[in-house]
């Protein structure tokens, strides 16, 4: 009971100087899990994220371009391909299904794209598919859409709004098409990049004015579910080593785990930094409580006139170390909530991916207890200085 | 057999210049258990520093002191820590409370690296010395007269066999004085410890029976 009174009585003594410690430990501490968290899931997020297909095809490209554009939503389109190469591949044994899509129109930045109804029989995830939450799917061959449920809460477009779509992927006020398009339907949320689409028929891109002539016989990609995964090995080599026309990707996780392989040296620099910013957080613990040693040495004197051990003032120092610690890592879970959930606001915004700051990862776990360790090291130095307080010279002067 | 035997006891300092100064050489000196003893001594008579060896504070250059039958000349220092938790009580000339810490808690802490923190015990001392209603206040709330009879309170929490005063009342007017030495000598009877008390206040030292000059018995003070 003496031990954590000290240390106790301690910490509030020296209010200002630990709150002021702790706060730099929320911080650090807080930083470093968002990091790690962030990082973590959305390297997942994005290598499991396939929106309910295999593979892609498309024109010939980087397979990472025709992934991003085709499952993401995001880098422009590396082109299109004739409608017969739909068909060709949608007649293929070895697919479940094939759906075409075509994009280059967008509403205030929000893409259209044009595919079939077949887009309401994909499973996205087991057992769910996309499925309309208010009102009802387009209709081929009218101007109709249906909103991701992202796109239209930040568009705030609901069932029987009108709206002009825009030319172009990035949305230019001077690019208005005349075409009018009546939501019919907004998607229930996914959490894959869909939710932030607007859907509307194929043949409302393919024929909308303004659009080359040619485009009407074209599309952009055509996602792909195979019946066997396995099976796209086969496609890819009649795709892209047999043919140099077209670019088969596949599998999807494997295209984006190599872009994440290529930014991976990015994430050991924000690794680094955020230990970094833990080392100079735990080094402060130490300077905070270093500094103080002069105002404490009467306390210390007369604790150990009154019978306590100068072990027992050491670890009563330590602990306050770690104390502070504890207090700042408290606190550091609300500043990782507060970073991982403006982190995940921007991922989903810009991406579609959906991040959860409150899933677990062992780093809530092991960054709590390397602060508080390396904080209860830190405090080392100053209980050294404690231990070899001078009782007799702090205590009353020598007469 | 005594409560306190000291034998040719030395205690000395480096000096700045490389020199030696002997505070204490002390041939010979006895306590006996539940008595109450003065010593007068003038500043520089080394005063403090023989209080601070017979508490374990200070380990001596040679010599013994026996407390208790236990010699502590010979102990480590974390021994002589848990002698002086158990049975030595001090009271300082400036009191020495803890100033984050309640009167209470004060106490409590006097016998917490000792016998244990008896809640009831702290509450019962700090009554006899009339601050049951101050218990909860901090050093700085209190008169000064009040602090040092929570001083007191907590020199006889850790029910000491001997109680070590270095100008106790050096702090106090006339008038707080004259009550909190009443008050320390009538504590320490009925708790059963010895008192030895160091003083240059000749009213002070005129209360005492038995009252013995520090500066004749130590030589390095003549």
């Amino acid at each position: 009971m003496t031990l954590p009174l000290i240390v106790a009585k301690s910490l509030r003594q020296h209010l200002l100087s630990t709150v002021v410690t702790a706060a730099s430990i929320a911080l650090a501490g807080g930083l470093l899990m968002a990091v790690w968290v962030v990082k973590t899931q959305s390297n997942d997020a994005f290598t499991k994220q396939n929106a309910g297909f295999d593979a892609v095809l498309g024109a010939r490209s980087a397979k990472l371009q025709l992934v991003l554009n085709a499952i993401f939503h995001l880098e422009a389109s590396p082109g299109n391909l004739p409608w017969t190469d739909y068909e060709d591949i949608a007649k293929n044994a070895a697919v479940a299904l094939a759906l075409p899509i075509a994009v280059g129109d967008n509403y205030r930045g929000y893409r259209l794209v044009g595919t079939t109804t077949n887009l309401f029989s994909v499973e996205h995830a087991p057992g769910r598919k996309y499925r309309v939450a208010e009102g009802e799917e387009f209709a081929a061959g009218y101007m109709e859409a249906v909103l991701g449920s992202f796109a239209a809460r930040q568009l705030k477009l609901k069932v029987g709004d009108k709206f002009h779509p825009y030319h172009g992927l990035n949305f230019d006020e001077k690019q208005k098409h005349e075409e009018l398009y009546v939501v019919t339907g907004i998607l229930e949320p996914s959490n894959t990049p869909a939710d932030r689409v607007i859907w509307i028929p194929l043949e409302g891109i393919q024929n909308m004015k303004g659009h080359d002539a040619k485009s009407a016989a074209e599309i952009s990609a055509v996602l792909v579910k195979l019946k066997n995964p396995i099976a796209g090995r086969g496609l890819e080599l009649m795709y892209n080593k047999q043919g140099n026309r077209l670019t088969f990707a596949w599998p999807i996780a494997q295209v984006v785990a190599e872009l994440f392989g290529k930014i991976a040296w990015f994430d050991k620099v924000l690794e680094l930094v955020a230990w970094l910013v833990a080392a100079v957080a735990t080094g402060s613990v130490l300077a905070s409580i270093y500094n103080s040693m002069n105002e404490r040495r009467r306390d210390i004197a007369i604790l150990r006139a009154l019978g306590a051990r100068a072990h027992t003032i050491f670890l009563a120092v330590v602990l306050e170390c770690a104390a502070i610690a504890v207090l700042g890592m408290v606190a550091a879970f609300a500043v990782y909530l507060g970073i991982t959930g403006v982190a995940a606001h921007i991922i989903r915004t810009e991406t579609g991916v959906v991040l959860n700051a409150f899933a677990w990862h062992p780093i809530l776990a092991w960054a709590p207890a390397a602060m508080i360790g390396l904080s209860a090291l830190a405090g080392v130095i100053p209980a050294v200085k404690a231990y070899r307080t001078n009782v007799a010279e702090n205590l009353v002067p020598v007469s | 057999m005594p409560l306190l035997e000291i034998c040719q006891l030395k205690k000395s300092y480096a000096t700045p210049d490389g020199g030696t100064l002997v505070v204490v050489d002390l041939p010979e000196f006895k306590l006996e258990a539940q008595t109450q003893v003065a010593l007068s001594g003038e500043s520089g008579s080394g005063k403090t520093t023989f209080l601070n060896l017979i508490a374990g504070i200070l380990a001596p250059d040679s010599g013994s002191i026996k407390l208790n039958g236990l010699e502590l000349a010979g102990l480590r220092e974390s021994a002589r820590d848990r002698v002086r938790a158990t049975t030595i009580g001090y009271i300082f000339q400036t009191f020495n409370l803890l100033q984050g810490y309640t009167a209470l808690e004060n106490v409590l802490l006097g016998m917490s690296f000792g016998p244990g923190a008896d809640r009831e015990f702290a509450k019962s001392l700090l009554k006899r010395v009339g601050l049951d209603a101050k218990l909860n206040h901090l050093p700085r709330q209190l008169s000064t007269g009040q602090q040092q009879r929570v001083a007191v309170a907590r020199a006889l929490a850790n029910r000491p066999k001997l109680v070590l005063a270095d100008e106790p009342t050096g702090n106090l007017d006339h008038t707080n004085a004259g009550e909190s030495l009443k008050l320390i000598r009538e504590a320490c009877r009925e708790n059963g410890a010895a008192l030895l008390l160091v003083s240059h206040d000749r009213e002070v030292l005129a209360q005492f029976e038995s009252v013995q000059e520090l500066g004749k018995l130590n030589r390095a003070a003549k």
